[in-house]
């Protein structure tokens, strides 16, 4: 924030203003934990970009993961426990000129907020959501989290889990999602890719990173992915295939892909919503004052 | 006071609410006030409908009490309603569709058969346009004039293809001429009185106050008796500039206002009660991060799903409550629909200036029924500000800085140099959180509390930019009433009545329900020799916020919670009883 003070007055004089950087809150999250990668991964994205961080939002939901917007010195909007991607899309419509990025975990994403990463994603609105899955509640120290896997004991499921779990991929496929991609925490770089790109993808970009909890999830660490993570983009995998998108999106064992599984190109909701043809609510007319005529339908 | 109710039943699907609002907008185009209740259920098809247009030479403020011409589409609607017809008044009906008993109907009541099928048959083979010929003949014994009911059937079927608009206006002149040879006009009718009035529901006047307002950003999930507001403004969407996005659910349309607020633009979401309880959480929200925020909470009988198309005051303790932990709010309930215009516009102007959730406590009884209003109640030159052009000082900015009122300089994203992380967890002034790692240490102990009070300081300015008490009627009275909310309207009325009567009555009434300005309320109370509370609620809802507020016990009550608007006539009756016997 007080690098951003100085922005302000710089801008008066023409100078180009700042990108992104880290704000003066530093993380809380446990050492090692894998949303120190996500972080550093989507500053990347978004100074590769060369957005001016004042016109960048991030909004994210409750849990460890969603402490992100806190870290970084853009706008953010650190809301309740699933709602991330809602008021995202209020921001988003209220100023289509901003870049508005979604961040949150796998419990606020696919558990609370199923519902909005749905209906967010045959909307194509222009978000980029990015989910650290750990596949486990971290916060609340320790739960079963919609991504767990089969057999996993938790603090809730001592017993293990009986419930098979969401699969992010495929559940955004299945809703007309135009972006559908994988990240590793653990390779920065090539999740730093993924997220540029769905910034400059013409839609909902959604990115899911496997994303390990060092703490309560002993079973998806960083040397699990490590020994089976793949990239797509190695393996011929055509991402505009919507048919092996979907093979793709099933495989989940001894191999398991990361990168871009599938893209698409389709109109925004920003496109097809005509008042918004107009320019960026914000800066549009507001009132009735030269709309008397509206009166007519009540004589 | 002259007055005239026509009143028409049937079932659902019959075209009961078109023929209604056609009749009542005889009056309004007459240039007379009027109430328009529309009583339906919740079918598409079947059931018993009714709507009741009602003008009176002074200004009605509800559905009064009885009927002066009833046009039964059903025998039920016999059945139910033909108790309410007023001496000289008149039964329309068409024989060919039922036949009517003369003893079922009350002393010197008329009946007129009109054979609306028959009508009907001779433009279409849709049975529907006998609703034209029943509007005719009731309009006719109305003293409604031949070219004003024809301006209005012209006007609602305008945008209809083909003959339908000529077919309508030629049978409802069959059926007015019919009336006139056979049937027996009221000996008291209404004149034009000078220039139309404008008619509209309780929710239309709410959209219009929201757009006047500036809104920019609708968001909201279907609800009865909510969603008109939707309607409306989704059909003005292109023409006024407002988005208006139908949500998955109440959880995300009031997230996404609050999402659009944040990004600086005036936005607003509706809902009834059902919807309401689950916009609860994010309502917190909009306090804790000082987004300003409209919710139009219309109420409709609970609990749970209730009554879907009954009214109900019942949601009161819900508003004042929703949301864990203290956070500043107003509620602001309007009585009809031009104080909806009126309160919808302070609304946004109060959620601007505090930077707080504020909500417009309707019902279905306000949001759904029609009454007129004067062009010069509905004010559009709102001056609305430009959000973005308010820029807070760059040098050391602190979005929740302490200031005297509790109101900090609110920046908006894509401003340069301002930004900040609004956040649902307690922070400090440059909303940094103070609820993980700061959380109990001392110094954040205190500022805790600090920010507590920064935005509870909220409320004292909210108050004082609140409407506070009225009272309406001589400053002393044999009985006063105390009323918020459409039950204004029925109080109202049964005040005229109980003044024809010789009984002199008055009214305190609370346009801002909270804050409520207790000690104003107890100075327009003082002078009261008794007191009447009138709510449509079982607990008696604002009565317990007015003693906690004040201490004071309003214990003479009447409380009506079985879905049905309140009557002037059940107002008189308790009335005359408090005053005759106490309460």
């Amino acid at each position: 924030m007080a690098d951003s003070t100085v922005a302000s007055v710089k801008s008066i004089v023409g100078t180009p203003l700042p990108l992104i950087t880290k704000s003066d809150t530093k993380p809380t999250w446990c050492p090692g934990c894998g949303d120190y990668g996500v972080v550093a991964a989507v500053e990347m994205a978004v100074k590769k970009l060369g957005l001016p961080s004042h016109e960048v939002v991030i909004v994210s939901g409750i849990g460890c993961s969603s402490n992100l917007p806190h870290f970084l010195s853009s706008y953010g909007f650190h809301s309740i426990h699933g709602r991330a991607l809602p008021v995202a899309e209020g921001i988003r419509w209220a100023n289509h000129g901003l870049t508005v990025i979604g961040t949150g975990g796998d419990g606020d994403g696919f558990g609370i907020g199923a519902g909005h990463f749905v209906h967010a994603m045959r909307r194509n609105v222009k978000l980029t959501y990015v989910t650290m899955d750990n596949q486990i509640y971290g916060l609340t120290t320790g739960q079963a989290s919609p991504t767990s896997m089969m057999g996993q004991k938790t603090k809730s499921t001592p017993r293990g889990v009986i419930e098979n779990p969401v699969d992010p991929i495929a559940l955004a496929l299945a809703s007309g999602a135009t972006y559908v991609a994988r990240g590793f925490s653990g390779d920065v770089k090539h999740l730093a890719d993924l997220v540029a790109n769905g910034l400059r993808h013409r839609g909902f970009a959604f990115i899911d990173v496997m994303s390990p909890c060092v703490t309560y999830n002993k079973i998806n660490t960083f040397d699990f992915f490590r020994q089976r993570v793949y990239k797509l983009e190695s393996s011929g995998h055509d991402p505009t295939n919507i048919v092996t998108a979907w093979q793709r999106a099933l495989e989940w064992g001894d191999k398991i892909p990361i990168g871009l599984f599938y893209k698409t190109d389709r109109p925004t909701y920003e496109e097809l919503e005509e008042v918004l043809l107009q320019g960026p609510l914000v800066h549009q007319p507001a009132g009735l004052k030269g709309h008397e005529s509206v009166l007519d339908e009540f004589i | 006071m002259t007055e005239i109710s026509i009143r028409t039943g049937g079932s659902a699907g019959d075209g009961i609410a078109s023929v209604g609002e056609m009749m009542v907008r005889c009056f309004s185009r007459m240039g007379r006030h009027a109430f328009g209740l529309n009583a339906y259920q919740s079918v598409i098809r079947g059931g018993h409908v009714w709507f009741q247009a009602r003008a009176t030479d002074q200004r009605p403020h509800s559905q009064g009490d009885g009927c002066d011409i009833l046009y039964a589409m059903t025998p039920e609607t016999v059945e139910i309603h033909s108790a309410a017809l007023r001496p000289g008044g008149t039964l329309v009906y068409d024989p060919e569709k039922f036949p009517v008993a003369a003893d079922k109907l009350p002393p010197k009541v008329h009946a007129l058969e009109v054979p609306t099928l028959a009508i009907a048959r001779k433009y279409s083979t849709q049975p529907i346009l006998q609703n034209a010929a029943g509007l005719g003949a009731s309009a006719a014994l109305a003293g409604i004039p031949l070219e004003v009911l024809h301006e209005v059937v012209r006007d609602s079927f305008g945008r209809k293809a083909g003959d339908v608009v000529q077919w309508n206006v030629e049978a409802s002149a069959a059926g007015y001429q019919h009336a006139l040879n056979h049937g027996h006009v009221l000996d008291h009718t209404l004149s034009k009185a000078g220039a139309p009035k404008l008619l509209m529901t309780g929710n239309q006047a709410i959209a219009l106050g929201a757009a006047a307002a500036g809104l920019k950003f609708l968001s909201q999930y279907p609800m009865t008796p909510a969603s008109s507001i939707m309607h409306w403004l989704a059909a003005h969407s292109s023409d006024l500039g407002i988005v208006v996005k139908q949500a998955e659910d109440e959880l995300a349309a009031i997230n996404m206002a609050i999402g659009a607020s944040f990004g600086g633009v005036r936005a607003m979401t509706a809902t009834s009660g059902g919807g309401f309880s689950l916009m609860v959480e994010a309502l917190g929200m909009a306090g804790m991060t000082e987004t300003p925020l409209v919710v139009v909470e219309s109420q409709r009988a609970g609990p749970s799903t209730g009554l879907p198309t009954k009214t109900e005051q019942g949601d009161l303790n819900l508003m004042l409550g929703a949301g864990q932990g203290d956070f500043p709010r107003a509620i602001l309930a309007p009585s009809n629909p031009a104080e909806a215009y009126r309160q919808t516009i302070r609304a946004f102007e109060l959620a601007e200036e505090f930077q707080t959730p504020v909500l417009v406590a309707s019902d279905l009884h306000l949001s759904e029924n029609f009454m007129t209003v004067d062009r010069e109640e509905i004010p559009l030159d709102v001056p609305v500000p430009s959000l973005f052009a308010v820029t807070p000082n760059g040098h050391d900015y602190h979005r929740y800085a302490y200031t005297p009122n509790g109101v900090s300089p609110r920046s908006l994203p894509g401003q340069p140099g301002l930004q900040y992380v609004a956040g649902s967890d307690e922070h400090d002034e440059k909303g940094h959180l103070i609820s993980d790692v700061r959380s109990g240490v001392p110094t954040w102990v205190s500022e805790r509390a600090r920010m507590m009070e920064k935005r509870m300081g909220k409320l004292k300015g909210l108050l004082a930019a609140s409407e506070p008490p009225v009272r309406e009627g001589p400053a002393t009275a044999d009985l006063t009433f105390v009323a918020w909310g459409s039950t204004i309207g029925a109080v109202r009325d049964a005040m005229a009545v109980l003044a024809a009567q010789g009984r002199t009555t008055n009214l305190v009434r609370v346009p801002t329900v909270f804050p409520l300005d207790g000690p104003a309320l107890l100075r327009l109370l003082a002078p009261a020799r008794r007191t009447l509370l009138v709510e449509l609620n079982y607990t008696a809802q604002f009565g317990r916020l007015v003693r906690a507020e004040t201490g004071l016990d309003l214990s003479t009550r009447l409380l009506k919670y079985d879905g049905e608007p309140i009557y002037p006539f059940e107002i008189v009756a308790k009335a005359m009883e408090v005053m005759n016997h106490g309460g």
